[in-house]
């Protein structure tokens, strides 16, 4: 075949603006196949706000709810529990409550909206195993400084009774607290904040 | 037998069938002086033709659905004829496949088959390694048994740590706010689809590469260097017969081992099949103890050592990376470690032992003395590579024979 007067540059031109429209072609084909991987539309709607009832909580004792087929714990803490929060902060990674791991109306020395009840998030922050809850007091395994808190048996990470980290641990964050309202004294929905105080 | 050549000849006219036996098989020259741990490539090739096979009969039989996966696994153990031996061997060939893959890798190490001209042929290799990770990861969770939900739970969320898109990429790969239904259905997918075609594409390419370059051998020496007047390596013997002869016999010694795990101890005691796994998975039930099977132990057992969990992931990404840089670090320009300086075999020495240590580790449950060790061997493993280009340029070679010996 000649190639005799044919216009290189030109040839180059339309080749590059062929290739680049094809590029773009394939780009807007990609676009639905890799949405499609997304949460479908029966995904989201399972993650729907979940109510949780506290009216039979006691100081202490914690109740186990699911939310986004994730466990959410509802604590409730005694006096002597929240006395013990601030002298905990030196072992902490985040004391103040710094790393957005929590809503704005959840950042405050208890990391709730009533002191009283601790909403967190079960699942630890370094790999996603369930810690568990140890309110005891110096406990043998965990020693005589541990005032309360969760403890991670997967990786050893430690938290204390307003779901914060110790340092030295593999968790980097403190635990998680959810979006969540008091619907009344007894209600709360999990979940969902909108119009909340 | 004329009828025989004039059939061939009517294909050959119209597909290089004799051609490709002839350049791949009966005259592809490889070194004569193959040994021991030439076999391991081709029994590569036979386990991963037994995957295939077997994986395709479990899938007639199993449900990828989270409320019938588990049972229907049990289905196929109990209820399906010979469906018991057909899973154990799937399963039995996955720890098999990394086992050979590993002595293959090993033997690369220790002769140089990643040097110069080799470079692309080894990055071939690594990224059937990556794809055999992958494909090892997505079947881990299909039998939906407590080890495979919760060691994918804390795979998929190692892609949390990324800043900025970390969650919501590790959203999207999971297709829901935690492992789930619409999770174990996609993995299914990469399982018995993408990555088994990904798979056997990249083999294809890697034998191609091999073929092109020719083989290395245990002296490390270039048999295409001395060719006779046919332009035949002296020291060459066609693959066929020789070769595929003396890999039935490592192919008859392999297959003893595996029928007897696959026959007497197919969960090898739960290193192959984790006794966690036997117990339905249950989103709000953590295992006390996840630990990923041993073949990823090595690489869970760095993520662990290192405190910080972004840092974590990075140098659990480098570990496996950095292999790939392997023909540009190594700065000796001698193959064989037969005639190498002591500095290399030291290292690799340390390298393996490192290795071994880390994949104990990762089965451990973490403990401030074993986190010390690991973090020891972490920085051994590294050292191996990051150290090389300074002492492989102080090694004190002995001379290289012209040709193979023995």
């Amino acid at each position: 075949m000649s190639t005799e007067g044919v216009d290189r540059g030109r040839r180059r031109f339309l080749t590059t603006v062929t290739a680049g429209a094809g590029a773009v072609g394939v780009g807007f084909v990609a676009a639905p196949f890799v949405i499609s991987m997304q949460p479908s539309a029966r995904a989201q709607a399972a993650g729907a706000p979940v109510e949780a009832d506290i009216s039979k909580l006691e100081p202490g004792q914690m109740v186990t709810y699911e939310w986004r087929g994730k466990p959410v714990w509802i604590v409730r803490r005694s006096e002597r529990n929240l006395d013990d929060l601030p002298s905990m902060d030196e072992k902490l990674r985040d004391p103040a409550s710094e790393q957005p791991q929590q809503p704005e109306y959840a950042q405050n020395p208890q990391r709730s909206i009533k002191p009283e009840y601790l909403v967190l998030i079960g699942i630890c922050t370094h790999l996603g195993c369930a810690p568990s809850y140890r309110p005891e007091i110096a406990p043998a395994d965990l020693g005589s400084d541990w005032r309360g808190g969760f403890f991670c048996p997967c990786h050893g990470s430690k938290f204390d009774l307003a779901g914060r980290v110790y340092s030295g641990v593999p968790a980097p964050l403190n635990l998680e607290v959810p979006p969540h309202k008091y619907l009344s004294d007894t209600r709360i929905l999990v979940g969902e904040d909108k119009g909340a105080a | 037998m004329s009828v025989m050549n004039s059939v061939m000849g009517w294909v050959d006219d119209r597909f290089p069938a004799s051609k490709m036996w002839k350049e791949h098989l009966s005259e592809y020259y490889a070194p004569k002086n193959f040994n021991f741990w030439y076999f391991f490539g081709s029994l590569a090739l036979l386990v991963l033709v037994l995957q295939i096979v077997t994986g395709i009969f479990l899938t007639m039989s199993y449900k990828p659905d989270a409320a019938f996966a588990f049972s229907s696994v049990e289905y196929i153990m109990r209820d399906v004829n010979w469906g018991w031996l057909i899973r154990y061997m799937h399963s039995t060939g996955a720890s098999a496949f990394f086992i050979v893959v590993y002595l293959h890798m090993f033997r690369g190490l220790i002769y140089g088959s990643y040097k110069q001209p080799r470079e692309l042929l080894w990055i071939f290799g690594m990224l059937i390694y990556l794809a055999l990770m992958a494909e090892a990861f997505f079947g881990y969770l299909l039998p939906w048994g407590q080890m495979s939900y919760w060691g994918a739970q804390v795979i998929v969320s190692l892609f949390g740590a990324i800043p900025v898109v970390g969650d919501e990429l590790s959203l999207w790969i999971r297709g829901d706010f935690v492992i789930s239904d619409v999770t174990l259905n996609r993995f299914f997918a990469f399982h018995v689809i993408a990555v088994p075609f990904v798979l056997v594409a990249l083999v294809v390419a890697h034998v191609l590469a091999l073929h092109e370059v020719g083989s290395n051998n245990p002296d490390g020496v270039e048999i295409k260097k001395n060719k006779d007047e046919n332009g035949i390596p002296k020291d060459g013997i066609p693959f066929h017969p020789y070769y595929t002869v003396k890999d039935i016999v490592g192919v008859v010694v392999f297959l003893m081992f595996f029928s007897i795990v696959v026959f007497f101890v197919p969960e090898m005691g739960g290193y192959f099949l984790e006794h966690a796994n036997f117990e339905p998975a249950d989103p709000l039930k953590t295992p006390l103890h996840i630990a990923p099977v041993w073949y990823f132990t090595p690489f869970y057992a760095i993520l662990r050592a290192i405190p910080d969990k972004f840092l974590g992931v990075v140098t659990m990404g480098a570990a496996v990376v950095i292999l790939f840089f392997l023909p540009w670090l190594d700065r000796n320009p001698v193959k064989s470690i037969r005639y190498r300086g002591w500095q290399y075999k030291v290292m690799l020495t340390l390298f393996v032992i490192a290795f071994v240590v880390l994949g104990y580790l990762g089965m451990e449950a973490p403990s401030p003395v074993k986190t010390f060790i690991a973090q020891v061997a972490t920085a051994i493993y590294f050292a191996f590579f990051l150290l090389m280009p300074i002492y492989t340029k102080m090694e004190k070679n002995k001379p290289v024979p012209e040709r193979v010996t023995q």
